[in-house]
């Protein structure tokens, strides 16, 4: 295993997101306070804490919120990652270079995931000026957000080198990620529902990674804990598997 | 007759690549390259030349055949034959915003080298781009960033080097300087391997030089052996009197009459230089002969007719 190369990539990578910190890091930062201000304490205010396990809406919509924050940048970060270099033709100085599914992932994936990392811990610094949440189980919540990020990380990793144009790129975040995360109880307990949706909502897979997440924040959830990191870990290692396969094959990668 | 023959450091044997089009771009391609040799392939657009140099680089996957490189077959031993070539594809194709000494490291760390600051000023300077190492890439001028491109292959201190069309676009004192470099590469040890469309190239740096078209090696032999073997002499003297027919005085000389009369032309020699002294007795005997001409237009073949010449003679094989 070639671990420089794999360091040099990391490096790169992450190299590159600072050199646009400022915007990086300041949208999804401002997107998500503006949400929990005008949702957590404009309306969340108004709203029965019994409806979200005793916590107030606005302690209730944060971990929400971080999910959302994680799915999309992490996905947005390593498909981007990938396909600039696609795009550009830089691709192939990692074609060449002594560089395999391993170093790739681990620069690659690992810069996407570390960036949305950053990002996800500055929007719950920034919540707590807004908010007033508590997290039940700090190791858990640490650990699960960290799984996450690295498994849609992997997810828009391959979603990077499957796009073949800039539409292509956009397509799934904006027409399935995004849609599943807000109808995945970001906002809302699926408690809140009425049927059918509420048995619809299950098929969400989204819903079940939104509400590990809250359940990690106050203890409480639609659904358990073990259903939420099982689900988790196995599109994880779907993600890696996809990604192996690329790369002994070289789809979308060598002609 | 037993030689030393040269450490062969590149091996490809029966290649093959058919893209998914069903586009044949390499038909069965043979290649021995030897150690620290200048090698050049010449070829018209589409006969195979970048998808010869994909495969060995790991950006194509052939469909048939085998590459062996430093003496171990590159599927099996990929980390190690990738870690000891390097590839400057014929796209300028970097991050055009980072800054250029950033980008040379980065590719040093790719190939899994330990950083080395000595080396990356070293090439850097030897490619006149240290005093650009803070510049973003995308403000430097069309050379500077083809430099950039063989700073990041030579970053690693390959033993193999891939030039695809290197001097592409560049002009002509930049493509002067860029030979120097090539030649100091060599001096050093690295073997070359470089594509061209300039013959002229070829002719000016390569010690063999490989013809290809279709995906086939149409041949492959040193420099001087292929000027020797299919090099000519062409003079064009412009007579002061139109003639009719050739004088017996100098029919023994390759020559024939054109543009009615008015031009005799010679056509000989073997590129070592007979052409050129044919030439010189040529118009000793006009003039003793009384023959006046009012120009004298001499030149060698170059590689480049050479190599016309020999694709259409396939063509007209093949037909």
């Amino acid at each position: 295993m070639n671990i420089r190369g794999a360091i040099a990539i990391l490096k790169n990578e992450l190299q590159r997101f600072f050199r646009t910190a400022f915007g990086s890091i300041l949208s999804p930062v401002l997107t998500t306070s503006l949400y929990i201000v005008v949702f957590g304490a404009a309306i969340g205010g108004r709203m029965d804490p019994s409806l979200f396990g005793g916590a107030t809406y606005g302690a209730f919509l944060v971990p929400g919120l971080i999910m959302l924050t994680l799915l999309s940048e992490s996905t947005s970060n390593a498909s981007f990652g990938i396909y600039m270099p696609k795009f550009t033709g830089a691709i192939y100085e990692l074609l060449s270079a002594p560089v395999g599914v391993a170093e790739t992932i681990i620069g690659f994936v690992g810069a996407a995931a570390m960036k949305s990392l950053i990002i996800a811990g500055i929007i719950l610094l920034t919540a707590r000026v807004f908010v007033d949440y508590s997290i039940a189980h700090p190791l858990l919540a640490i650990g699960y957000i960290v799984l996450v990020a690295a498994a849609f990380a992997l997810f828009g990793f391959i979603l990077g080198l499957w796009a073949d144009g800039f539409e292509k790129l956009q397509i799934v975040p904006m027409l399935i990620l995004m849609p599943l995360t807000f109808l995945g109880g970001t906002f809302y307990s699926i408690e809140m529902l009425a049927e059918p949706w509420r048995t619809v909502a299950q098929f969400n897979p989204i819903f079940y990674l939104i509400n590990g997440l809250r359940w990690t924040f106050t203890g409480s959830s639609d659904v358990p804990i073990g259903i939420a990191f099982g689900f988790t870990l196995a599109f994880l290692a779907l993600c890696v598997a996809i990604i192996a396969w690329i790369f002994r094959t070289g789809w979308r990668l060598r002609e | 007759m037993v030689t030393k023959t040269p450490e062969t450091i590149l091996d490809i044997r029966g290649l093959e690549k058919t893209y998914k089009g069903g586009v044949q771009a390499l038909a069965g391609v043979d290649l021995q390259i030897r150690k620290g040799e200048i090698f050049a392939l010449l070829g018209p657009n589409g006969a195979g030349k970048t998808t010869l140099i994909g495969s060995v680089c790991g950006l194509v996957n052939p469909t048939g055949g085998t590459i062996t490189a430093f003496g171990s077959d590159i599927r099996s031993n990929w980390r190690e034959a990738r870690r000891r070539i390097g590839l400057v594809p014929q796209e300028l194709s970097f991050d055009m915003f980072d800054k250029v000494i950033r980008q040379v490291r980065y590719s040093r760390g790719m190939f899994g080298c330990a950083p080395d600051e000595a080396r990356i000023e070293e090439v850097l300077r030897s490619l006149s781009l240290w005093d650009k190492r803070n510049e973003p890439i995308r403000k430097l001028s069309g050379g500077m960033k083809r430099r950039v491109m063989i700073a990041k292959a030579l970053s690693h201190e390959p033993d193999l080097l891939f030039l695809d069309e290197p001097t592409a676009g560049v002009d002509v004192e930049l493509r002067r300087d860029m030979w120097k470099q090539i030649e100091a590469l060599r001096e050093r040890g690295t073997t070359i391997i470089l594509t061209t469309h300039y013959i002229e190239e070829a002719e000016e740096i390569a010690d063999r030089v490989g013809v290809i078209n279709k995906g086939q090696i149409l041949l492959t032999d040193d420099k001087a052996a292929i000027m020797a073997q299919l090099g000519r002499t062409e003079a064009v003297f412009e007579l002061a009197h139109p003639m009719s027919e050739i004088p017996a005085a100098i029919a023994s000389y390759p020559v024939v009459l054109e543009d009615d009369g008015r031009k005799l032309v010679y056509r000989g020699g073997d590129g070592t230089g007979q052409g050129k002294r044919d030439v010189a007795e040529l118009a000793q005997d006009l003039t003793r002969n009384g023959i006046a001409f009012t120009g004298l237009d001499a030149h060698e073949s170059s590689l480049e007719e050479i190599f016309v010449g020999l694709l259409e003679d396939r063509q007209e094989e093949a037909a």
